[in-house]
């Protein structure tokens, strides 16, 4: 099988790190950013920003996505 | 009385439609076991997406999640983190179990097990582990059907008839049209969902309070412990947030129906992609849990968390709206229940009925034994839902600590050339007995942790163990087959 490479395994630990091990230091409700409790605005801005990391590790997995994708056509 | 004629003539309708839809989309396509489970292999990114979204958005995002942030609040966060999190897992895993799925014509979660490990007893085994487990998640799509028509026709009807109902009408059309039929169904009802999710989760907070931000002012000034862990409960803290999100989101691909669900894809780039995208589909989640805890200052003393939803929905908006809502509802508990039996009974015949009892069986009739596995799992989770209550919650827990067991053989199968048959077979065997004797003896979460991932621990660290001990049979794909290739009679294409 081949494995992914260690940049996209980095890429995908950030979410984790981010939104699973570091709970103790968010898990609060203030300060409040649009209204929302500091622990659900972090949470709800993660379901943004992972896919930025998943995007990345996919450019790095699939180094050739663009010519791949225009080849593939609409899918 | 007429308020209740109105929102059950629309769930009506709408079941109806999302039915005939799904009885047609199978219509004119010869039903192979290859057609029927998987699609034949040429779904591309919105029907994989569909699919994958329609069966991960069940019930339980609809009603259970609302009624945890109802009654235990912030520990609800929790689904709010493994939905992006497991995503970012199937990046790593299931573009790889797509790849072996195609190679070997892989159609369910034993089969892989099967070719990787080489041993039937194993993948009959896994398959025993994903039919027990499908029934408590079936069961919590049923009694979430039940709850729906009975808020809906405000206590006028009872919740079994109206499970039998709908669940006539799933076996119908997953018999008739199998996968391609869940997916195009998928559609309509997460249209339906996604616009009614999104209303009701800017609207309520607003009518109530003028706005989200007000209403997490009022919370945290009447209820102020709710809103951090371990909100409204004793034990559910920090600990038990890191565990259960690291149990839920590496092992969430292991439900056999959303493993077999890849196999639909047309290549494994596509699953990549679905998995960089899936999380912002999650953005209907937040919008629940706000519903969920204006429900904790308007409605208070609800004797079910999981009815906080319907009731908000029935007190602020007019009774089409519920029925409309209630639609949604009664859909995709359709949906997940019909991929759920679509896998089970696939896995029961496929992998336990035919090596166990028949090994001769050809694949037609391996269809036929699968079709009426479909009436068999439905009245079996009828029965149970009729006659057991639990929350919507604890069903799923349940269920997820067992399929948990399954991660260390499929993650260790794809990456290591080390691990053995019976190192798989021993930690399997040690997680299940491991989750079941906690859960079912009232001692999750245990010294804070939850119970399925200290079972899961357990299953790697034995899995580790007895596989250094113990000999190689299959250390790879490719190596496995000649293996097969002796135990298999040459009249039976068996799994491949």
């Amino acid at each position: 099988m081949k494995r992914p490479s260690l940049g996209a395994l980095l890429l995908g630990l950030i979410p984790f790190v981010a939104t699973c091990f570091s709970v103790a230091l968010w898990d609060r409700v203030d300060p409040t950013v649009l209204g929302l409790p500091f622990n659900f605005f972090w949470l709800i801005s993660w379901l943004l920003l992972t896919p930025v990391c998943m995007w990345g590790a996919y450019r790095l997995e699939e180094p050739s996505a663009s010519d791949a994708r225009r080849k593939e056509g609409e899918d | 009385m007429s308020h209740s004629v109105v929102a059950l003539t629309i769930i009506f309708g709408i079941v109806i439609v999302g039915s005939a839809v799904g009885f047609l989309a199978g219509f004119h396509r010869k039903m192979d076991l290859e057609q029927w489970t998987v699609g034949g292999r040429g779904f591309g990114l919105v029907l994989v997406w569909l699919l994958m979204a329609g069966e991960i958005y069940t019930t339980f995002t609809f009603l259970g999640a609302s009624g945890w942030a109802y009654s235990r609040g912030a520990p609800i966060l929790f689904n709010l983190a493994q939905a992006p999190l497991m995503y970012v897992v199937s990046f790593f895993i299931l573009p790889l179990i797509w790849e072996v799925g195609r190679k070997y014509r892989l159609q369910t979660q034993a089969d892989f097990f099967q070719v990787r490990y080489a041993s039937t007893y194993l993948a009959a085994s896994v398959a025993l582990v994903g039919v027990l487990c499908l029934i408590p998640y079936l069961q919590l799509q049923l009694t979430g059907l039940g709850l729906i028509v009975e808020v809906a026709s405000f206590g006028g009807i009872h919740r079994t008839p109206a499970m039998i109902t709908a669940f006539a009408l799933v076996a119908g059309f997953v018999f008739v049209s199998g996968v391609r039929g869940v997916a195009w169904v998928s559609i309509i009802k997460d249209l339906l969902l996604l616009c009614t999710a999104v209303f009701i989760g800017i609207a309520v907070p607003h009518i109530y309070f003028g706005g989200v931000g007000p209403m997490f002012a009022a919370l945290a000034h009447t209820h102020p412990t709710h809103l951090v862990m371990p909100g409204a409960t004793k034990s559910l803290g920090h600990t038990w947030y890191v565990s259960t999100v690291l149990m839920t989101s590496l092992t969430f691909y292991m439900w056999p129906h959303y493993f077999a669900a890849s196999f639909t894809a047309r290549s494994g780039k596509i699953l990549r992609r679905n998995a960089v995208l899936m999380p912002l589909y999650s953005i209907t989640t937040p919008l629940m849990l706000f519903v969920g805890l204006s429900a904790v200052l308007v409605l208070p003393g609800l004797r079910d968390g999981d009815l906080s939803l319907l009731t908000m929905v029935q007190k602020t908006f007019p009774a089409w709206f519920l029925g409309i809502v209630g639609g949604a509802g009664a859909l995709t508990a359709m949906v997940a229940a019909a991929i759920q039996l679509l896998t089970g009974a696939t896995l029961y015949a496929k992998n336990l009925f035919r090596p166990m009892l028949a090994p001769g069986m050809s694949d037609h009739k391996v269809a036929m034994i699968a079709k009426i596995m479909v009436l068999v799992l439905t009245l079996g989770a009828l029965v149970l839902a009729v006659y057991s209550s639990v929350s919507l919650v604890s069903l799923l827990l349940l269920g997820f600590a067992g399929v948990a067991q399954l991660f260390p053989g499929v993650v260790l199968g794809l990456y290591s050339r080390r691990v053995t048959t019976s190192g798989v077979f021993a930690g399997m065997a040690a997680g299940i007995c491991l989750a079941a004797f906690l859960m079912l003896t009232g001692r999750d979460p245990y010294y804070g942790l939850n119970a399925g991932f200290i079972a899961l621990c357990c299953n790697f660290a034995l899995t580790g163990v007895i596989s250094l001990l113990t000999r190689v049979h299959a250390a790879g794909f490719d190596e496995s087959l000649p293996l097969l290739a002796a135990s298999d009679s040459a009249d039976s294409p068996g799994l491949l």
